[in-house]
């Protein structure tokens, strides 16, 4: 998995890309934790799946388990350009009712 | 009578073997011609399954085995197995409900099954304490059949 961290507009937006799945699931959330905790992170976190080929109920934990680690921060987390397969996992185990999805 | 075909694998319990898994289970059924949202859905299903034997049947360990057998019958019909032989579940109706996770500490959501559940048509999930667990999925492919009912009616 590869991820990429900038600020844009009111966002900073976290690119991911690849597979979401046990195997990267452990240096993502590494990474995520290095890059989301820096000073210059906004206070709107945008996760832009537009290049995640694939995920599965791992990536789910890895979600939320973003979610919470930024919302201790006071931040809020938002998820964009999500292809149709992490669309139907998100909106099977309602994960938008937590992060919402916004269109860029 | 119906034609079944079927293929077998056997893979090391390492989550670097999920990514080939499920790609072999979605090129498998291929012939049944899936459309893209039944072979994303086979694909994710094979995914959990999987990763519930890496990371529960075993806890991580990496020397042993995971079996898969895939069967695609003529009629559309698409069953995967994938077995372990690890730690087995104590309490299968309890393990199927949505959210229940015995790993809520390693930041899972206990959506696997539910996941597994909702993609594919049937899921049998037996297990032993001790001995390990068998997941068997049923999803019936319903792609081949649009495809060709849209021709029969394109040469009437
Ligand atoms: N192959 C297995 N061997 C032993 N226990 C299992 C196996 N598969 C599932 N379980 C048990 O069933 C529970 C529920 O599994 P499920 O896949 O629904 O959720 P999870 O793996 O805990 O979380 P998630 O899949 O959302 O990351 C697990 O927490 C585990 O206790
Ligand atoms: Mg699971």
């Amino acid at each position: 998995m590869q991820v990429k961290i900038y600020n844009k507009g009111i966002y900073t937006i976290a690119g991911l890309s690849g597979e979401l799945d046990e195997y990267a699931a452990k240096e993502l959330r590494r990474e995520l934790d290095e890059g989301l905790t820096l000073p210059s992170v906004k206070k709107n976190i945008l996760f832009d799946m537009g290049g995640v080929s694939f995920m599965d109920s791992t990536g789910i934990g890895v979600l939320l388990g973003r979610y919470k680690l930024l919302k201790g921060l006071g931040k809020n987390m938002f998820i964009c350009n999500v292809n149709a397969q992490m669309d139907r996992i998100l909106r099977t185990t309602g994960i938008y009712t937590i992060m919402q999805k916004v269109s860029v | 009578m119906n034609k079944i075909n079927k293929f077998e694998m056997r893979l090391s319990a390492l989550s670097e073997n999920e990514n080939f898994a499920r790609s072999c289970a979605a090129a498998f059924c291929l012939p049944l011609n899936p459309t893209l949202d039944e072979i994303n859905d086979v694909k994710t299903a094979v995914s959990e399954a999987v990763t519930n034997c890496i990371v529960h049947a075993y806890n991580g360990a990496a020397d042993k085995y995971i079996d898969m057998s895939v069967t695609a019958e003529e009629g559309g019909k698409l069953t995967v197995t994938i077995t372990d032989s690890g730690c087995g579940i104590e309490d299968v109706e309890k393990a199927l409900q949505p959210f229940y996770t015995t790993k809520s500490d390693e930041e899972r959501s206990g959506m696997g099954f539910t996941i597994m559940s909702t993609f594919m048509d049937e899921l049998l999930v037996t297990s032993e304490k001790g001995r390990g667990t068998q997941v068997s999925m049923t999803k019936f492919i319903r792609g081949a059949r649009n495809v060709d009912s849209r021709t029969d009616s394109a040469a009437d």
